[in-house]
């Protein structure tokens, strides 16, 4: 099994205090990583790690096999897909714009942004009258899966997701999450899911990764977690929410 | 004539010049200018009329904000001449500290290419007023007379009273023991008139002592310096000029220029309907020409708004780009932002005075000075609509692989875009306001008919650049609201 992005004894801290420490793993491509974890347990900081967003204060992070690039990082970025809580979609720009922007900066031909932005549109479920709305116009549910098409736009090889799903209520989540599976079947794209909700990392993630105050309690293919937590923390969380 | 040469220190008036493409342009205007006094007005009224019932094109710039603004503009060339006195010459401008008759003002002011032409006759000097009625009363003739008075009340303008060669002088002088106060001199007249006070001073050729029946005293120990009037001009100003302007030599009495201020101030007709009376009696034909409304108040709107935009886009481009530069550091946004409001603090005339030793008379300081006021709303505006921006938004823009200038173009100057725009309208307006003073520093603009309608009195005068300025301003703000009606999507617009 091949690995998409890998971590070596990673550590990170700010101002002062470890919020990451020693951190090893692997990410598998092609698969759905899940990273559980309370607030403060330092996922989202793992998150801006890999795209290079935070530097690493020890270790070493490689993504793609390579190292990250210390000057002009966005042709690197541009290969990993972002979604954030709240879909973080650009209030000035029409649904189709916020889509399409990083293609158009990319020099993509019209017919092949049309084409690939019509793709993604239906394959997230999306009406195609949204296109020229505003972001504020539409649902909670229709700016997330908009926000996880503009992650998914130019193809990425790595699709980082920061709770993408936790602002929309749980019948509209379910939804998303049978979308959000077809896709990343269909394009065969590895992922890395940040989450506070055990049931949503089981849901999603073919392997766990627990997370408590910045180290790694757990991890392992989904299943095995689930059945042998061999944490207190991770028997916990499964417990209370499965 | 004057040197109208292409000398790059006037780029502004070619290029008003080239853009007009007057009709005149073959004809070189002589540019009369004046100090924002009545008589300085009158008397460069009369030397206009003059010229110009001898074929002579004549650019009025009249209403420059005193004696140092006035002389500056003649010495770089702004005007060809101008209304001085021979005791503000050796006081003020030469600083020799004593009386200089005119040869010495003359070889003197040589190097720098200026020439005193003959005196007109009066002698503008301060003056020791007192009521007629009351003077007659108590025998008061001389300034020594009032050593014998000590109860009289007497105030004094708050410069006169402290000057050396003002009240301490006088009062050593004199051997005078009285106490005195001070007093806005526009105040005084009033006030004596009224019998709230007993002396006062003055200038000798004022039109109020006629209209308030004050007696001036004499000074029989030749206290005060000479103030005789007379035309100042450049050397290079042409023969014929000179001697047309020497022509007027000796021609006004005391008596006579005092009456004809009293004409302006007193009986409230046009400095122009007064020169041109004054010129007719000596036989000069010229009439009081009135100034044709709409080609000067086009002229004139056109200056407005090159001074206004020339500031505005400056600042605009300024502004933004220091905004961009400073934002992410908060103490360093806020020192900017600060010495940006503590220049707002500097009264627009004084920042205009004091831009005058460092780049002159005209449209270059004033557009300078406009640009600084400018500066603050655009400023504050933007850093403060960039640093409200919503972190996720800034992260997700980093995270999609936008680079720093594409992050600038597409996330944050568009999402900062209503607060900027309403800071640029802001400044646009405060500037189109603030662009009136520029006439007080030579400039032109709307703001000349407002200085000579004050100088003069003239509400109709001072309403033909008020007027338009207001209307200016409304167009701006409209013209604001379209453009963001176009740029800003309707949910973002900042309600005004």
């Amino acid at each position: 099994m091949s690995i998409v992005a890998q971590l070596i004894d990673v550590g990170k801290a700010f101002t002062g205090r470890w919020v990451l420490k020693g951190l090893n793993l692997s990410f598998p491509a092609g698969l759905t990583t899940a990273v559980v974890g309370g607030s403060g347990s330092g996922k989202t900081t793992l998150l801006q790690l890999i795209n290079g967003v935070l530097r690493a204060d020890r270790g070493e992070v490689r993504v793609f096999g390579e190292p990250i690039p210390q000057n002009r990082p966005e042709p690197f970025r541009r290969r990993i897909g972002y979604a954030v809580q709240g879909a973080g979609l650009f209030p000035h720009l029409t649904s189709r714009r916020n889509v399409v922007l990083v293609a158009e900066l990319e020099g993509w031909s019209k017919d092949v942004i049309n084409a690939r932005y019509a793709e993604l549109i239906e394959e997230m479920g999306l009406p195609a009258e949204i296109a020229e709305r505003y972001p504020q116009q539409l649902s909670g549910g229709q700016q997330q899966r908009l926000g996880l098409c503009r992650a998914l736009m130019l193809r990425p090889g790595l699709l980082l997701l920061d709770e993408p799903f936790s602002a929309v209520d749980p019948i509209t989540r379910v939804g998303i999450y049978e979308r959000f599976e077809h896709v990343q079947r269909h394009e065969g794209v590895s992922a890395l899911l940040v989450t506070h909700d055990m049931r949503e990392a089981v849901r999603l993630g073919d392997r766990l990764i627990i997370l408590k105050e910045g180290r790694v309690v757990r991890s392992g293919p989904t299943e095995e977690v689930v059945r042998a937590p061999n944490d207190p923390y991770a028997e916990q969380l499964v417990n209370q929410h499965l | 004539m004057s040197r109208k040469s292409i000398d790059g220190r006037r780029p502004w008036r070619i290029w008003c010049l080239a853009a007009l493409l007057a009709g005149s342009a073959a004809a070189d205007p002589i540019h009369i200018g004046s100090k924002n006094s009545n008589e300085s007005y009158l008397l460069s009224e009369m030397a206009a009329q003059l010229l110009e019932s001898e074929g002579f094109v004549v650019e009025r710039r009249f209403g420059l904000g005193g004696t140092l603004i006035a002389f500056d503009a003649l010495a770089a060339g702004e005007i060809d001449l101008y209304m001085e006195y021979t005791g503000t010459l050796s006081q003020a401008i030469l600083k020799l500290g004593r009386d200089a008759e005119r040869p010495e003002i003359n070889r003197l002011l040589a190097p720098r290419q200026l020439r005193l032409l003959r005196p007109l006759g009066f002698n503008n000097t301060y003056a020791i007023a007192v009521r007629r009625r009351q003077a007659q009363a108590l025998g008061l003739r001389s300034i020594g007379d009032l050593a014998d008075h000590p109860a009289l009340r007497v105030a004094f303008s708050h410069e006169f009273l402290e000057r050396r060669d003002g009240w301490p002088g006088l009062a050593q002088a004199y051997g005078l023991h009285l106490s005195a106060t001070g007093i806005e001199h526009a105040l005084a007249y009033q006030a004596i008139a009224e019998g709230a006070i007993d002396v006062t001073d003055a200038y000798s050729t004022d039109g109020e002592l006629l209209r308030y029946d004050l007696a001036q005293l004499r000074d029989d120990r030749r206290f005060f310096p000479q103030y005789l009037a007379a035309p100042l001009v450049r050397s290079d100003i042409g023969d014929k000029v000179v001697k047309l302007l020497n022509g007027l030599g000796g021609s006004l009495t005391d008596g006579r220029i005092q009456a004809l201020n009293a004409a302006v101030v007193v009986d409230g007709r046009s400095f122009a309907d007064v020169a041109a009376g004054f010129l007719s009696e000596r036989g000069i034909g010229a009439g009081a020409k009135p100034d044709d409304l709409w080609p000067s108040l086009a002229a004139n709107t056109v200056q407005h708004l090159k001074l206004t935009f020339s500031a505005l886009g400056a600042a605009v481009a300024v502004g933004l780009t220091l905004s961009l530069l400073i934002f992410r550091h908060a103490i360093l946004a806020r020192c900017v932002i600060y010495a940006c409001g503590l220049l707002q603090t500097v009264p627009s005339i004084a920042l205009l005075a004091l831009l005058i030793p460092l780049f002159g008379i005209g449209a270059a300081p004033a557009v300078l000075a406009l640009f600084l006021y400018s500066l603050l709303p655009i400023l504050r505006n933007t850093v403060m609509a960039l640093c409200a921006i919503d972190p996720t938004l800034l992260r997700v823009a980093a995270a999609l692989g936008l680079s720093r200038r594409e992050q600038i173009r597409h996330v944050y100057l568009p999402l900062s875009m209503p607060s900027v725009l309403a800071g640029i309208r802001t400044a646009a307006v405060i500037t189109i306001g603030t662009a009136t003073l520029a006439a007080f520093i030579g400039a032109g603009g709307l703001g000349d008919p407002i200085v000579t309608g004050l100088a003069l009195n003239d509400v109709s005068l001072i309403l033909q650049g008020a007027i338009p300025a207001a209307i200016l301003a409304i167009v701006t703000e409209l013209a604001f609201e379209a453009v963001e009606r176009t740029l800003v999507p309707g949910h973002l617009r900042v309600v005004q």
